[in-house]
């Protein structure tokens, strides 16, 4: 019997969700409660609007695609949420001759613990972890939790060098104070030295109807959110998005 | 032609204030070209060229030069050239401007030469000797100089497999250049070419929209290994060429059958091959016999143009607008590249094609075993309504996995290339690794040719030929353009609003001829 979850979409290429083409698969349900999610519909872990689905047909949908395909990216919701089921999966792409030089990626919040790391580490080559706020008040204003966990997750994936990014969604007015940002980037260059950081200025499409009177930053802003993280982790290592 | 008539046309070209001497000139003798009477063909093939069912691109009435003519460069270079008064080079310095002296000298059907050679291998043996600066600056000169003396987006050099110095430089001058002259084809094989060549040639698309890729694997096993890519998407022999070019109107051949799909393609289809033969026939045995071009060029008394390399062309398009035809006829409403049964009656109808012109004897194609290659056809600035050779509609593709998946079962059968242009959106610009893949699966997956444009730099990709937004504005504004592709570009941009979408493909046209 494969191993069922509950899928928010797939999107068979995608060019944002890690390095070069990838099939990128958005799992229902997570545990965070962001204001700025730009994929609500992915948040509640039941709904009409997701549908079950095995590894054997994930397995199916990418291996005539393997070809065109730098690897697979998990996301959500929060993937690791369904962590026996992408385990399952990963385990299934690098069984199936195919697919088994594709990298396997996880993209996270960053709440899980180290039973849900200890299953997934050994069966992904990175993760691309969300950093929603270094200040534990700011985090919960964001995201209706703290972020100890966050934090304990990106210190074990950096120990385990696997890493692979860490993103920044900066809101105007919420997680953009110089402060802040100053501070991000110095926890980042001691903590995660060498680990790319990406950028994202919030953008109101597609959030709910309680995020969408915050404005997008303006152009300058975003870059002055990318200098302030660059200025501490380094340039080469920032993209703004 | 009445002589008044002939006078009065004359006239009105050699007083047009928008061409240039030398479009004025090409022009003029496009026009006496035309006063004569064409090649002899039946009835029934004057009456399909009149209605639009077989075209034959604008070639003129009295074929004079192949349309499609590959030297031999690298013979050149090795034995020097008694014609040119050239001996064999001896150094980088001597090999360029061998080279760009025999440019000067290779007809086509555009006036100027289709094919500049695989400059990397060309050059790489002379380049040895000097150091990276050099070979740059000489590199320059001669991009430059090319693009000046041979102002024609159908001039096409050829790059790859293999990694090379030269190659490597020919990328970053693409890149600070920015130039449409030459137009620039990646030849890629899975174990040859390198991952850092192809994301290099990806860059270098997202700064000026070239080169093409070109599956080197599938090229020698239809060519052989000495093969090249020409003018748009035309791959043929080196040492040998394409005679004409004349395509079939599937579009327009649909539309006179009406019994559904077999009675297509067991009937009407034949009879329309047949009769785009005939065309053909009668345009090679003219150029062949009567105006005798290999008899009397100093390529092939040099042994770097050999007739029995030679083949013609045989062109397809509007498979879209067939396939939907067919599919109407049998009372369904599927379409080409949206609905499973409809793209695979295209691919049907591709592969009957290539059966019928696989099995029509043409005169003087011993290039490719005395018959004619089959060709998808990127279209020309009249085809209103008719989507360019074997094309899913513009701006009607479907998302970019099931695009592939479409038009891919057709490359296998367009031995002289096919052209299907897939448009990347600005994500693309942050993650060239992810083109890298797409070019990389394509090739694997059996796609022939793979061209994709990125919809934000200043180049406007016509069919296969390029063109820069600001050139045609200066175009507009001044009224003449140093680059002859540039005018029909313009046309294109006037009939079809290519500037108002998307940059990316439509239209073709390959001389000032077929622009009228």
């Amino acid at each position: 019997m494969s191993p069922s979850a509950l899928l928010a979409d797939v999107v068979p290429f995608s060019w944002v969700d890690g390095p070069g083409n990838r099939f990128a698969v958005f799992l229902q349900g997570c545990n965070l409660d962001c204001l700025a999610c730009h994929n609500p519909h992915t948040m509640p872990r039941r709904t009409p609007r997701a549908r079950s689905v095995t590894v054997d047909e994930l397995l199916d949908q990418v291996r005539p695609l393997a070809p065109y395909l730098s690897g697979v990216t998990v996301s959500g919701g929060e993937a690791t949420l369904q962590a026996g089921f992408v385990a399952a999966w990963f385990d299934a792409l690098r069984a199936d001759p195919a697919t088994a030089r594709l990298t396997r990626f996880v993209d996270s919040n960053g709440c899980a613990d180290d039973a849900v790391w200890d299953l997934l580490l050994p069966r992904t080559e990175g993760v691309m972890l969300d950093l929603k706020a270094l200040d534990p008040g700011i985090h919960k204003e964001l995201t209706g939790s703290d972020n100890l966990q966050v934090l304990q997750s990106l210190e074990r994936l950096v120990e385990e060098s696997k890493l692979a990014e860490v993103r920044l969604l900066v809101v105007p007015g919420r997680n953009d104070s110089d402060d802040l940002l100053r501070r991000t980037g110095e926890y980042l260059a001691l903590h995660a030295p060498g680990v790319p950081v990406k950028v994202i200025g919030f953008r109101p499409h597609g959030v709910r109807a309680a995020a969408r009177s915050i404005p997008a930053p303006t152009d300058e802003q975003r870059s002055g959110y990318g200098a302030a993280i660059a200025s501490a982790v380094g340039p080469q290592l920032v993209t703004v998005v | 032609m009445e002589m008044d008539v002939f006078q009065a046309r004359a006239r009105e070209l050699v007083d047009t204030p928008a061409l240039t001497y030398r479009q004025r000139v090409q022009e003029l003798a496009g026009l006496a070209e035309e006063s004569l009477d064409p090649p002899a063909v039946s009835a029934a093939v004057a009456d399909a060229l009149t209605t639009g069912l077989v075209c034959d691109l604008a070639e003129g009435h009295a074929p004079y030069r192949p349309r499609y003519l590959l030297p031999d460069y690298a013979r050149a270079l090795r034995q020097g050239s008694e014609y040119l008064g050239l001996a064999a080079p001896t150094d980088l310095y001597e090999a360029v401007a061998f080279l760009l002296s025999m440019y000067s000298q290779v007809p086509s059907i555009t006036g100027y030469p289709v094919y500049l050679g695989d400059v990397d291998s060309l050059l790489e043996p002379y380049a040895a000797d000097v150091d990276d600066e050099t070979l740059y600056r000489l590199l320059k000169l001669m991009w430059v100089t090319i693009d000046r003396s041979l102002p024609d987006a159908f001039t096409h050099a050829n790059l790859g497999p293999d990694d090379s110095r030269v190659g490597r430089t020919v990328l970053r001058l693409e890149q600070e250049l920015l130039q449409t002259v030459p137009n620039l084809t990646l030849k890629v094989d899975a174990e040859r070419t390198p991952d850092s060549l192809v994301l290099e040639a990806v860059r270098t698309v997202f700064a000026c929209g070239k080169p093409h890729f070109v599956n080197h694997a599938m090229m020698t096993a239809d060519l052989g290994t000495e093969y090249g890519v020409v003018s748009c998407y035309n791959s043929l022999r080196i040492g040998g060429g394409s005679h004409t070019l004349n395509r079939l109107n599937l579009a327009e051949s649909a539309r006179r059958s009406s019994g559904g799909v077999d009675a297509y393609l067991s009937t009407t289809l034949p009879e329309h091959v047949a009769l785009t033969a005939e065309l053909m026939a009668a345009r090679i045995t003219s150029l062949v016999e009567q105006s005798q071009f290999f008899g009397h060029s100093w390529l092939v008394d040099e042994g770097l143009t050999h007739l029995d390399r030679f083949s013609a062309m045989f062109g397809i398009y509007g498979l879209a607008e067939c396939v939907d035809a067919l599919v109407a006829q049998e009372g369904g409403t599927g379409r080409y590249g949206h609905d499973a049964d409809a793209t695979a009656i295209g691919w049907r109808v591709v592969e009957r094609a290539a059966e019928l012109v696989a099995a029509t004897p043409l005169p003087y194609c011993e290039g490719n075993g005395g018959r004619a290659f089959l060709h998808s056809q990127s279209g020309i600035d009249s085809d209103l309504g008719v989507t360019a050779g074997t094309r899913i509609p513009i701006g009607d593709e479907p998302p970019l996995h099931e695009h592939l998946a479409a038009v891919t079962p057709n490359h296998r059968w367009f031995a002289s290339g096919v052209s299907d242009i897939l448009s990347f959106d600005e994500t693309a610009r942050r993650n060239p690794q992810a083109c890298v893949d797409v070019v990389r699966g394509a090739l694997a997956g059996g796609m022939r040719d793979v061209t994709f444009n990125l919809e934000s730099n200043d180049f406007i990709r016509i069919t296969g030929y390029l063109v820069r937004k600001s050139d045609l504005a200066k175009l507009e504004a001044d009224g003449v353009a140093r680059h002859g592709s540039d005018v029909l570009g313009a046309g294109s941009v006037a009939n079809s609003h290519v500037d108002s979408r998307a940059p990316k493909r439509v239209i073709s046209s390959e001389s000032l001829g077929a622009a009228r």
